[in-house]
């Protein structure tokens, strides 16, 4: 299986990193694009059977390591194979 | 008094921190690598400044699950005083034992410059030696280094005398 994992930071964490580039954006004419933010994607092979077993590991893996909680969300796909 | 620095893969303050604490206040100190187990015999645990594991997935993230962490949470919860500067900073909010988050700086910018900070609590092992208000110029580096924590977080803090320092201008304020 394979499993997609989007983090963002959370509501109202400022994102220094988004807003440079939305201004970069309305520097190039892109004057429509507003409420850009920047998360990270993770993308990883897990080898259970059970997509419970795989869901569970993911969750356990985001809250303990790829994730910071107190300032990060995330949320995930798992693609069987 | 027997200090440990704590060595992880990117640690670059490591050799700065134990020159200050052997040569400058005289203590016995000794490198702890961070795949080591033991902090037995030790007093007290220094992690130092740098970019442990690149800085990857986030500041002190990758670090705090070294084998060395598990002695250092339970050296910190006996008790014992632990001190972490600039990324090791960052490894101790990762490792739960310190409240709160490092986030990117807000102005874009890597900071690298001196400041001033405020005493605030001058009764601590680390600043007892410091007069009540004392203001302190100090170096700063850092790329993360915005501070974050929620507002019942910081009133716990503010309650329990946990703010150190505050940063200020050259007259305190």
């Amino acid at each position: 299986m394979k499993a997609l994992i989007k983090v963002r930071l959370k509501k109202g964490i400022l994102d220094p990193q988004g807003k440079a580039v939305n201004n970069a954006l309305h520097h190039l004419g892109f004057n429509s694009i507003n409420e850009l933010r920047i998360g990270k994607l993770i993308e990883l092979t897990i080898s259970e059977k059970k997509p419970e077993t795989a869901k569970k590991k993911i969750e356990e893996a985001c809250k303990k390591l790829l994730t910071n909680p107190i300032i990060e969300d995330f949320t995930y796909e798992l693609i069987e194979d | 008094m027997k200090i440990g620095v704590v060595v992880f893969p990117g640690s670059n303050c490591d050799h700065d921190m134990f020159h200050a604490l052997k040569t400058v206040i005289g203590n016995d100190v000794h490198f702890v690598w961070h795949q080591d187990t033991s902090l037995s015999g030790f007093e007290a645990v220094v992690l130092p400044g740098g970019f442990s594991y690149g800085d990857y997935l986030r500041a002190g993230a990758i670090a705090r699950f070294s084998p060395i962490m598990k002695e250092v949470i339970h050296f910190a919860r006996t008790g014992k005083p632990v001190l972490g500067i600039c990324n090791g900073f960052q490894i101790l909010t990762e490792s739960g034992l310190l409240p709160g988050a490092l986030r990117r700086n807000q102005n874009l910018r890597f900071a690298c410059k001196h400041v001033y900070i405020r005493t605030e609590n001058y009764q601590t092992i680390f600043t007892n030696r410091l007069s009540k208000n004392q203001i302190l110029s100090i170096p700063i580096a850092h790329g993360e280094g915005n501070y974050f924590i929620d507002d019942e977080g910081l009133k716990k803090l503010e309650d329990n005398q946990q703010i150190v320092f505050r940063y200020c201008s050259l007259k305190g304020i």
